[in-house]
């Protein structure tokens, strides 16, 4: 069977098997000695859920305990953000940290170490996970946390799978008084703008920046800044008569779907920047507010199924870095008048300022600035890609290792410095014999 | 109102979608399976979801001496049933069954005659409640046998035409008798297929029973293009349907 990340680039040969309980998981792992790799829902974008052999986990996709008193929640790794958010919010609970899009199984959130508009304040999901079971290559069960197997938790959270298999996870949902955000939206004029922006707004739980990324000049960096907070029901009720917990709009939000592959000409820098102008420009006042459900707040993209094949049958690549803060203004500055001379536009360039690191082996987020912008696969795209590579290694940043399929094996070791101790972790418990993905080759796990 | 719900099969894909949208509806549950411990993950799973009540019994059901005592056990934790769902099943290996007189009365054993005896044990005690519905999943592969399932279409059409039976003897007593007939479905069951446009995801197939349940429908195609699609497999005169490599 032929298989990508979201991105669909690259397209593999895969030979996948299903795991419905945490038994055959270690069966699994025994027939397919040589190479193989977890696979939740396929949303990270490239390579990293790629091998000759696929686990797949999202069938085993049971709740296992849940205390009503303090949130904790203990499910099979299989399970989807999703589902979390369709059983728990009429309850009255959130996910404690979400990205932008709920298709995704709480295994691959733990691989990915994921991060999301509130991360100046929360940190990554696994930083709300208080302990795992892993599957190891020997096929035994391991439970690890902070406390226990503390290095392997390290490794595994973040780690792209390479550790074993995660079977399940314990973390605690945050409480909320209803399924309504309130919006706050915040125009800005250039790049310097925006980023004072999000330092006056610190304090607000969620945070994120639209950003027009072929504009230039004076207008270079100009942006919509998204803040948002938990709405109260007194809030809910007086403004727009909604009940606090409506039923939850994810069942609906697959309303459009993207049937077959656009034209790869469709998106070209006329078509975005005119979808940017009109963007930006239909925000009129410079600060407005709104209330509004969490399915479009945090995942507007969720609406339109398969919106990956917008980018053509070529498929695309995402590209997020982040570079420390004292590179901010100086940094960004360079990467987006290349990206805008480039005239290579993306519908969906998004800032966000990340809070402290974790001290994960190959978590992403460091304290600074993060930029995730799309771009249509074409033949030149990976020299492109390559050159922006060298500005953000000269400001020391990194690439995010879910949204990667091309970055080079020395990019990843330089910008990644305790990929040795990872990697130690991973001889230890004989993970290499059997845990690599096309990815982990490419960057020389 | 609660209602006590029976799901025979339970860790079918079909079934666990089905009983985890009535688990969010806060009914009373029943759960019958074979693997003890899977049985109990579904349990669990569907008590948090909201299930007012869960019970479970883990059985083979290819046994059938365990039948009666099953019903007895059900009945104890609920002397009233509102719906039962029959779902258990597999999907035999035909080129293995041809060759097999065993293995082919083993797959029509599991797949029909176990369901026809459940049927037999549940309509008496629905009977003589008055009311209630009961579904039995069966298949599209029993409206026609084709060389390539065959075995496991005799055994669905068996099911099928037994439901009709029932169906006709239980019209005067108010109970519903409804014949599920899924298509392709992408469950871990028919992972090894190649998927095209006309699978559709367990949780699809679920909401449509609940629907067909809810509106005491006799029959229910789902995705409902199978109806279509099934009426002109059923409507080829056999001279060219023997010719048909299907």
């Amino acid at each position: 069977m032929k298989l990508s990340g979201w991105g669909r680039y690259p397209i593999t040969k895969t030979q996948t098997t299903y795991a419905t309980q945490p038994g055959l998981v270690a069966s699994s792992i025994e027939a397919e000695k040589t190479t193989q790799i977890a696979r939740g829902l396929g949303r990270s974008y490239g390579d990293s859920s790629l091998a000759e052999h696929s686990i797949n986990l999202s069938k085993m996709d049971d709740f296992i305990s849940f205390n009503e008193i303090n949130g904790q929640l203990t499910c099979a790794a299989g399970v989807s953000f999703a589902e979390i958010l369709r059983v728990f919010v009429p309850k009255g609970w959130f996910l404690p940290v979400t990205p932008g899009t709920q298709f995704i199984t709480v295994g691959g959130a733990i691989a990915s170490d994921v991060h999301g508009k509130n991360h100046h304040i929360e940190g990554t999901f696994c930083e709300q996970v208080s302990s795992l079971k892993l599957c190891l290559a020997s096929g035994e069960e391991v439970e690890c946390s902070k406390v226990h197997h503390p290095h392997l938790f390290r490794a595994t959270c973040g780690g792209m799978g390479l550790t074993g298999i995660i079977l399940q996870a314990t973390f605690t949902l945050k409480p909320i008084e209803s399924a309504y955000i309130k919006e706050t939206t915040i125009k800005t004029t250039n790049l310097a703008e925006t980023l004072a922006k999000f330092e006056e707004h610190a304090s607000a739980t969620y945070s994120v920046a639209w950003i027009d990324c072929l504009a230039t000049g004076k207008q270079l960096g100009r942006s919509l800044l998204m803040l948002g907070e938990h709405a109260s029901p007194q809030k809910t009720e007086q403004t727009q008569q909604k009940p606090p917990f409506q039923d939850s709009q994810t069942a609906k939000t697959s309303k459009f779907n993207m049937p077959f592959d656009l034209p790869s000409f469709t998106l070209n820098s006329f078509t975005v920047k005119a979808f940017n102008a009109l963007y930006y420009g239909k925000v009129r006042q410079t600060q407005s507010e709104r209330l509004v459900h969490y399915a479009p707040f945090f995942y507007p993209l969720d609406s339109i199924q398969n919106w990956n094949r917008m980018y053509g049958k070529n498929g695309f690549v995402q590209y997020q870095f982040v570079i420390p803060k004292s590179a901010g203004l100086k940094g960004l500055t360079e990467i987006l008048t290349e990206i805008a001379n480039s005239k290579r536009g993306s519908f969906l360039a998004v800032l966000k300022v990340f809070g402290k690191a974790n001290d994960n082996y190959l978590s992403f987020p460091e304290e600074g600035y993060t930029l995730a912008l799309d771009f249509k696969m074409d033949n030149t795209l990976l020299a492109f890609l390559d050159k922006l590579d060298e500005i953000v290694l000269h400001y020391h940043g990194k690439l995010y290792l879910t949204k990667d399929a091309r970055m080079s094996e020395q990019m990843f070791k330089q910008s990644y410095p305790q990929w040795q101790e990872f990697q130690k972790i991973r001889y230890q418990y004989d993970a290499q014999t059997c845990f690599n993905s096309l990815q982990s080759k490419r960057l020389g796990l | 109102m609660q209602k006590n719900i029976l799901i025979i099969g339970t860790t079918s894909a079909i079934a666990k979608a089905t009983l985890r949208l009535y688990a969010e509806q806060n009914h009373n549950l029943f759960l019958v399976a074979r693997n003890e411990s899977l049985l109990q993950t579904v349990a669990k799973d569907a008590k948090i979801r909201g299930a007012n009540q869960v019970e479970s019994y883990a059985c083979d059901l290819a046994d059938l001496s365990c039948h009666a005592s099953l019903l007895e056990n059900i009945t104890l934790s609920y002397p009233k049933l509102d719906i039962v769902l029959i779902a258990h099943g597999t999907l035999p290996n035909q080129k293995e069954c041809e060759t097999s007189v065993q293995n082919t009365l083993q797959e029509i054993n599991i797949n029909a005659i176990s369901t026809i005896s459940l049927l037999t044990l549940l309509a008496n005690l629905f009977e003589k409640q008055k009311s209630g519905s009961i579904a039995v999943i069966t298949s599209v592969a029993g409206d026609r046998g084709r060389q390539s399932n065959y075995v496991y279409g005799a055994a669905k059409g068996m099911v099928s035409t037994f439901l009709q039976g029932l169906r006709n003897r239980l019209n005067d007593s108010d109970l519903q008798v409804l014949d599920i007939k899924p298509g392709f479905v992408d469950t871990p069951m028919t992972a090894d297929f190649k998927k095209g446009p006309l699978w559709a995801k367990p949780e699809q197939i679920a909401h449509s029973i609940l629907k067909a349940i809810d509106k005491k429908r006799n029959t229910l195609y789902t995705p409902w293009f199978w109806w279509g699609i099934m009426l002109i497999i059923r409507n080829i005169p056999e001279f060219i349907f023997k010719k048909l490599k299907l």
